[in-house]
C-alpha cells in the first residue's frame, strides 16, 4: 500500500513539478520580450500581457492533473483509500502525458510567443493572428491533459 | 561567438525599427525644397538635436545615438566587434601618422573602438606592444616600420586597411551570428573589389595586390593576376564568383558598386526581420541605420550643392523598412 500511495504522489508531483517548469521558462521568456516592448512603448501593456501569459496555462494543467490523482488516492477529501503498488503505478502513468507535453509545450510556447510580442511592436493591429500562432502549441498541452483526466476518472472504474 | 540571449534586445530593436526610414520617407525628403526645409523636416523625424545644427552634427549625433542605444540595450559590446574594430584601425592610422609627424593625434582619433585610441598611441610611441592585441601590434609595428623607413603615407595605410580586412573577416568566420558573417563577407569582398579596381586603373603590378588584398571570400591569386591584367579581366573573374551580379554596376561607376554592395547586404539583412533571439536583428539595425544615415548625408549635401532630384535617386540606398 506505501509504494502504490508513494508512486501515485510521485505521479502528481511529476505533473505538477515539470508542467511547472515548462511554464515558467515560457512566460520567464515571453516576459522578458514583453518588457522590452514595454520599455519603448508602455501602451502596448495589455496586447502583450495576453501572449506573455499563454505558456502559463501547462502549469495549471499539471496542477489539475496532481489535484485529481490526489482525491483519487484520498490524500485531498479524505478518506485514505488503499492504494495497490498498481492502481500507483497507474497513477503515474496517467501524470505523464500532461507532465511531458506541458514542459515543452510551454517553451516552445513561449517561444511563439515572444515571436508574437514582436509582431505587435511592430504591427499592433495583426494582436489577433499574433495570438493564433502560440495558441496552436496549447492544443497539444490540451490534448496531453485530456489523455490524464481520462485515464486517471478511469483508474478508479477499473476496480483494482 | 555569442550564444547569449538577446530577446529584450531584440524586442526593443522591433519597436526602433519602427522609426526606420521607409522609402517613403527618404522620397519625401528628396522632395524638400531646400536645405533648410530639409533640415527641419529631419528635426520632425528626430534626427540632429533641439539646436540648430549643421550637416556634420546632424549626422554624428545620429552615429552617437545608435550606439548609445546599442550601448543600452546589451553589456555585451563585443558583439559589435565587427563594426568596433574598424575604428581602432582609424586610430592606429593616426597614431602612426601623429608620431611620424610629430603633431598631437587627438583630433584625428575616432571614439567607439574596442580600446582606448591613447593605448594604441602609447603603444606605438614606446614600441611596447605588450597591452594591445596581436592584430593592433602587428599592424601598428608593421605601419610604423613602414612610415618611418619609406616616408610613404598611402603606403601605411594600405598596410592598416589590409589588416583591418583581415581582422573584420576573421571575425566573420569566427562568429555563429549569419548577420555578423554576411557583414564580414560583403564588407571585406567589397573593399578587395574596389582595391583591385582602382589599383587596376593605376595599371600596378601583381605584386602590388598580392600585398594590398586581404583574406576574403575570394581566391586573392586569381584576383591578383586579374587585377594585374586589367578591370575587364577583373571582372570575368568576379563573374565565376558570387559577386557577378556586381560586374554591370562596377563597369558603371564606383558610387553604383557602392551602393550594388550596399544594397547587396541590406536584402541579405532582411530575414533578420522575423529572428527573435539572437544578435541578428541588432547588427541587421545597425546597417540599416547606417544605411540611412549614409542616404541622409547624401540627401543634405545634394540639396547644400543643389544637385538635381534625379541624381540623388540614383544614389540613395535601399531601405531595410
Amino acid at each position: 500500500m506505501e509504494l502504490g500511495l508513494f508512486l501515485a504522489l510521485f505521479g502528481a508531483a511529476l505533473a505538477t513539478f515539470l508542467a511547472g517548469i515548462g511554464s515558467s521558462i515560457g512566460v520567464g521568456k515571453a516576459g522578458v520580450a514583453a518588457a522590452g516592448v514595454l520599455a519603448e512603448d508602455p501602451s502596448l501593456f495589455s496586447k502583450v500581457l495576453i501572449l506573455m501569459l499563454l505558456p502559463a496555462t501547462q502549469g495549471i494543467y499539471g496542477l489539475l492533473v496532481a489535484f485529481l490523482i490526489l482525491q483519487g488516492v484520498g490524500i485531498i477529501g479524505g478518506g485514505g483509500a488503499d492504494v495497490s503498488n498498481l492502481e500507483g503505478l497507474l497513477y503515474l502513468a496517467a501524470s505523464l502525458p500532461i507532465a511531458a507535453s506541458g514542459l515543452f509545450s510551454a517553451i516552445h510556447q513561449g517561444k511563439c510567443s515572444v515571436a508574437g510580442i514582436h509582431t505587435v511592436a511592430k504591427k499592433p493591429d495583426t494582436m489577433g493572428k499574433a495570438l493564433i500562432i502560440p495558441a496552436m502549441v496549447e492544443t497539444y498541452a490540451i490534448l496531453a491533459l485530456l489523455i490524464s483526466i481520462l485515464a486517471i476518472n478511469g483508474i478508479g472504474a477499473l476496480g483494482i | 561567438m555569442s550564444k547569449k540571449d538577446f530577446t529584450y534586445a531584440v524586442s526593443r530593436i522591433r519597436m526602433k525599427e519602427n522609426l526606420l526610414f521607409s522609402a517613403k520617407t527618404i522620397d519625401r525628403l528628396i522632395a524638400a525644397p531646400d536645405y533648410d526645409s530639409l533640415v527641419r523636416t529631419l528635426a520632425e523625424l528626430g534626427y540632429g538635436s533641439d539646436k540648430d545644427d549643421k550637416e556634420q552634427d546632424i549626422i554624428s549625433l545620429e552615429q552617437k545615438k545608435l550606439w548609445s542605444l546599442m550601448g543600452e540595450l546589451t553589456d555585451d559590446m563585443d558583439v559589435f566587434n565587427v563594426f568596433r574594430i574598424q575604428n581602432d584601425f582609424h586610430n592606429i592610422k593616426a597614431s602612426v601618422k601623429a608620431l611620424y609627424t610629430n603633431t598631437s593625434p587627438e583630433s584625428m582619433f575616432v571614439s567607439g573602438g574596442t580600446v582606448s585610441p591613447q593605448k594604441l598611441y602609447d603603444a606605438a610611441k614606446k614600441r611596447d606592444y605588450s597591452d594591445v592585441a596581436p592584430e593592433f601590434a602587428e599592424a601598428l609595428d608593421e605601419a610604423l616600420n613602414t612610415i618611418l623607413k619609406t616616408g610613404d603615407g598611402q603606403l601605411c595605410d594600405i598596410i592598416v586597411d589590409k589588416a583591418c580586412l583581415n581582422a573584420v573577416f576573421e571575425i566573420g568566420e569566427k562568429s555563429d551570428v549569419k548577420a555578423i558573417k554576411d557583414y564580414a563577407e560583403v564588407f571585406v569582398a567589397s573593399s578587395n573589389i574596389k582595391i583591385a579596381f582602382r589599383g587596376a586603373k593605376l595599371n600596378k603590378s601583381r605584386d602590388f595586390f598580392s600585398k594590398a588584398l586581404s583574406r576574403s571570400v575570394f581566391d586573392n591569386d586569381k584576383l591578383s593576376i586579374a587585377a594585374a591584367k586589367g578591370t575587364d579581366e577583373i571582372c570575368d573573374y568576379l563573374s565565376t564568383t558570387k559577386f557577378k551580379d556586381a560586374t554591370e554596376f562596377i563597369k558603371k561607376s564606383m558610387s553604383a558598386f557602392e551602393k550594388w554592395c550596399d544594397d547587396f547586404l541590406i536584402n541579405n539583412m532582411k530575414p533578420q526581420k522575423s529572428e527573435p533571439f539572437s544578435a541578428g536583428p541588432l547588427v541587421a539595425y545597425i546597417i540599416a541605420k547606417l544605411n540611412e544615415i549614409k542616404s541622409v548625408r547624401l540627401i543634405l549635401v545634394a540639396k547644400l550643392n543643389g544637385l538635381d532630384d534625379s541624381k540623388i535617386n540614383e544614389r540613395i540606398r535601399e531601405m531595410y523598412v
